[in-house]
């Protein structure tokens, strides 16, 4: 274990003050950060100092800061969620940085994620691919059978929640250079191929989220398999492959 | 005023039945005549709009962050519980609601919690006819584990991601709705202000965080899902975001905020870092069923740690004080949250805490003992009767990560430790909040047609919550308790129309959150909103914390009088009102966290006694164990606004009868 110092450094960080108004790169000085902060404690601390100057913070999407919520984004030094892997930015600790270190903070940068302000994006485009069929339609009254009448083998369930365990983050779409959504929608709708309530639907499901993903503007998948290695939560690329033999099986009904 | 809770008659048991027969009705035709607001969209507020647009209503749903996805209800991590009694260790509708009256120390009401009980087999039911991937076990059968507080296994969990799993489901339900147009979703909007019309709650001002409009939305009832306040304290282990600004709009309205000072402060977090921290991270409860909590016996032992001169495993096991074993033997180290809490605590307050940090604050979880016990049982289940110490290590290990492999993780992030080679460190930290609006029986709030769900209400927990309930009544309130008691409510305004937003009432309302944005941007003060909120949070945690009494207490209501003067006057907030303004957004929740926090002071002044999370130092006995005063304080502390002075507020007191559960003094030896 290291035990933490304070370390300076240069943050380069993206400003842009709406949707409308072009950006440009701006540059702070940042004295005695803590290695043990995170990431976005030490943003807060360059706010603290910003707001203190009389200068406008940097504004940045986080709510949790417990690698959950998906709500932190960020490009950092090149990498979406920054130098580690299997972290969301909250996660990311200063501790990965040296003292004098330059560190280039940018949004998620993707047609389908505009820019909302400096570093906060619109990622509205994952809830409509949702929407279009990223569900079981079963009623919300409570009259649904008991739960162990629907048996799931181990496997199929451990599958499931692996892939049901992505955060919609949009780091496999920032991170790919097609701007693709493959790694996400795969995600979704592996989880209900593999379980058995998903099934009725199955074929309307994966015909509607690859359309709507289509519409939104997210590129196409070439395999290069950047998106599997940024994304925190070990989304694996076989679920792609599962989505194209789902979509490949409902094209053919 | 007097407070009506609307128990329904009749025995326990029948109570729920008996007054769902008779609750009116609207008729499918007439749904789509009538909105329903819906504010918040964790687990409570996203289960009731999918439930409400399911049925045909209207519905318009409010959330801060991008996505409903996001709320967070996310954060949960071990589990639900629901009485299914699948593992046949004798568990029953009525075994649940005594383990939670009791886990909530006899200050919840019965009745509330009976129907949470009667309804939790259902949620789960439902959760999974909806995809959401319950662990299972080898036969396809969903899995279970036992949590803080019960003899019996209950919780139904997904490794450690259960409140990401519900909340998906609750979400892909509120997806599917949005997609068929029957729920308008608005994302990136807070509620600031409640409206209302001849005494009745008919609309809401928000503000669109994007673009900072201001916008009135109009509906025939108002549902506040916004979740709890732990962010009084600054630092907890609720999400940045999470604030009470709905719950106090609502309640300088007139709605009743009840038992405020009801914290609880959950026993395994990661302890404090440094001064820049800006919240506390969870280690789920769930590693209680696993690991084993200590400090060293010795003063001298502890300081060595402290001083990095020794390391835990260095300390023998006659030289370990497994105090939770000791003081507990009946549920050692799955006591509840609070008697774990406050065990910690003290032997810290003895010199015995082992984390290096400004308080000297943390003890051990320590998982030795599992990796030997599960690394030797794997190994004979594996045929190999004769494994070496080598290859137990390596199974006992591995049986870990499948486990709580996530949880390692992030512990390993956030502490640069490895904690499958050396024990955790943990200590309490501020995590859900008990107390809330209060609400009668139809979880409505005492201005009408507002209701309250979720953690934002007062009502199922009492003095203390049980690990994995509070995803329960989040569910429980939005799937199969609104549904039937705001039906009933909007029966008499089938034939009302359609709400004007040009009422006067919406004009003043709108005018009011105007006012106060630009007081806070025309300020010109010279300290930042975290400047207050650390102090608030300060004052908060040392005199309303853990521990209280009435010298502390009494000096915190005049020092947050005096911060919140100084909050006015001195707060400088940067930037316009027309545009996407983080820190505009914090001055307007930390506004309400203040009056809040005086306001769970004086709460906590007035009751004498020892309950739960609340800890009165004064009134324990001689083993430190709290005192409660059944004859005085059995009732739940209903607080009505009289104004900008947060002292005048009056206490109303809503009696709590235990009909069907005898009182007796909470024993986990
Ligand atoms: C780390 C952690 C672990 C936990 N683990 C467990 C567990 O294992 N088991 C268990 O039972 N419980 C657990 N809990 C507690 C449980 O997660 C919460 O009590 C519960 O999820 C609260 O749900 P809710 O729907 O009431 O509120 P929330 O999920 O907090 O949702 C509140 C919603 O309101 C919105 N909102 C708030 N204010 C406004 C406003 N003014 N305008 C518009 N929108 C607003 C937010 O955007 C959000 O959508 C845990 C809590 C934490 C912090
Ligand atoms: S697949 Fe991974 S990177 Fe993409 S949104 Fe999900 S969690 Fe984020
Ligand atoms: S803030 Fe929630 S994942 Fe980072």
């Amino acid at each position: 274990m290291s035990a933490a110092k304070n370390i300076n450094i240069t943050l380069q960080i993206w400003r842009q003050k709406n949707s409308k108004e072009k950006g440009k790169m701006e540059s702070y000085k940042l004295n005695n950060v803590s290695t043990a902060s995170s990431f976005l404690e030490m943003l807060d601390q360059l706010n603290e100092q910003l707001v203190n100057e009389r200068k406008e913070p940097i504004a940045f999407d986080h709510d949790c800061r417990e690698g959950i919520c998906g709500m932190c984004s960020l490009y950092i030094n090149g990498r979406a969620h920054g130098p580690d892997t299997g972290i969301t930015t909250c996660q990311l600790h200063m501790r990965m940085f040296n003292d004098g270190d330059t560190i280039v903070v940018e949004p998620w940068r993707s047609v389908a994620f505009p820019v909302i302000k400096d570093l906060v994006v619109d990622r509205t485009a994952f809830d409509r691919i949702q929407q279009a069929g990223g569900f079981v339609s079963v009623n919300t009254s409570g009259n649904t059978i008991d739960a162990n009448t629907i048996p799931v083998p181990k496997d199929d369930a451990d599958k499931a929640f692996e892939a049901a365990a992505c955060i919609g983050c949009g780091a496999c779409v920032a991170t790919c250079k097609n701007g693709s959504a493959m790694l996400f929608v795969g995600a979704k709708v592996s989880q209900y191929a593999l379980l058995p309530q998903g099934k009725v639907e199955a074929t309307n499901r994966v015909l509607n989220m690859v359309r709507q993903m289509d519409e939104e503007g997210f590129g196409n998948c070439t395999n290069t398999g950047a998106c599997e290695i940024e994304c925190p939560k070990g989304i694996s690329l076989e679920n792609i492959a599962r989505m194209n033999r789902e979509y490949l099986s409902a094209s053919l009904k | 005023m007097k407070l009506d809770s609307k128990i329904p008659e009749g025995h326990i048991s029948q109570k729920w039945t008996d007054y769902k027969d008779h609750l009116k009705l609207v008729a499918p035709n007439n749904r789509p005549k009538i909105d329903i607001i819906v504010v918040g969209t964790g687990l409570a507020g996203a289960s009731a709009a999918a439930s409400f647009a399911e049925m045909g209503y209207n519905v318009k749903a409010f959330c801060y962050q991008d996505s409903p996805r996001r709320a967070h209800s996310i954060a949960a991590q071990g589990g639900i519980n629901a009485a299914k009694n699948y593992q046949n260790d004798g568990d029953s509708t009525f075994r649940l609601f005594y383990d939670t009256i009791k886990g909530g120390d006899y200050r919840a009401r019965e009745a509330n919690v009976h129907r949470l009980a009667e309804v939790s087999g259902n949620i789960i039911d439902q959760c999974v006819a909806q995809g959401v991937p319950f662990a299972r076990d080898y036969g396809g059968m969903l899995d279970n584990r036992s949590f803080g507080g019960t003899q019996v296994q209950r919780t139904f969990y997904a490794a450690g991601q259960t409140g990401q799993q519900l909340l998906l489901g609750a979400y892909s339900s509120l997806s599917r709705q949005i997609g068929l147009g029957k729920v308008e979703m608005y994302n990136r909007h807070e509620m600031l202000e409640l409206v209302k019309v001849d005494g009745k709650a008919r609309g809401i001002i928000a503000r669109n965080l994007i673009t900072g409009d201001l916008e009135r939305h109009s509906a025939h009832a108002v549902i506040i899902a916004t979740g709890g306040y732990g962010n009084v304290y600054f630092l907890s282990t609720n999400a940045m975001g999470s604030n009470v600004t709905a719950g106090w709009k609502i309640h300088k309205q007139g709605a009743l905020f009840a038992n405020p000072c009801y914290v609880q402060i959950h026993p395994t977090c990661i302890p404090v870092h440094g001064t820049n921290q800006s919240k506390l991270t969870l280690m789920s409860e769930s590693l209680r069923n696993s690991g084993r909590i200590w400090v060293p016996k010795k003063k001298e032992d502890a300081e060595a740690i402290r001083a990095g001169k020794l390391k835990p495993v260095q300390i023998a096991e006659e030289d370990r004080d497994y105090y939770l074993e000791r003081k507990y033997p009946a549920f050692g180290n799955l006591v509840p949250r609070d008697v774990a809490s406050r065990a910690g605590k003290e032997v810290c307050d003895e010199g015995r805490g082992i984390e290096a940090n400004d308080t000297n604050e943390g003890v051990y979880l320590d998982f030795a003992t599992e990796i030997q016990s599960k690394g030797k049982q794997t190994a004979y289940a594996k045929g190999n009767h004769n494994p070496s110490q080598e290859e137990i290590l390596t199974l006992g290990k591995k049986w870990l990560e499948e486990k709580y492999g996530n949880l390692f993780t992030m512990y390993q992030k956030i502490t640069d430790e490895n904690p499958y080679e050396t024990p955790m460190k943990i200590y309490p930290a501020v995590h859900y909040t008990m107390g809330g609006v209060w609400v009668d029986y139809n979880l409505q709030s005492t201005i009408p047609g507002c209701f309250v769900a979720g953690e934002a209400n007062f009502s199922d927990h009492g003095a203390n919550r049980l690990g994995a309930s509070a995803l329960m009544q989040g569910l429980a309130d939005g799937y199969f308790v609104l549904p039937y008691t705001v039906s009933n409510y909007l029966a008499d305004d089938i034939r009302t129309g359609k709400i004007s937003t040009d009422l006067p009432e919406f004009v003043a309302a709108e005018n009011s959150v105007k006012e106060q944005i630009n007081k806070f941007l025309s300020n010109n003060g010279t300290k930042t909103v975290d400047h207050f909120h650390k102090r608030l949070g300060l004052i908060m945690w040392n005199k309303v914390g853990m521990g209280r009494n009435e010298k502390g207490l009494t000096e915190a209501i005049s020092e947050i009088a005096a911060l919140k003067e100084e909050f006015f006057k001195d707060v400088y907030v940067p930037g316009s009102a027309d545009e996407l303004n983080p820190e505009l957004e914090k001055a307007l929740r930390v506004a309400d966290f203040i009056e809040l926090g005086q306001l769970m002071a004086m709460d906590a002044l007035q009751r004498k006694e020892s309950c739960g999370g609340h800890f009165r130092e004064e009134y324990q006995d001689s083993e430190g164990e709290t005192l409660r005063d059944d004859e005085n304080f059995s009732f739940v502390g209903a607080w009505e606004n009289k104004g900008y002075d947060v002292t005048k507020s009056e206490l109303h007191k809503e009696e709590l009868k235990y009909e069907f559960i005898k009182i007796a003094a909470r024993n986990y030896k």
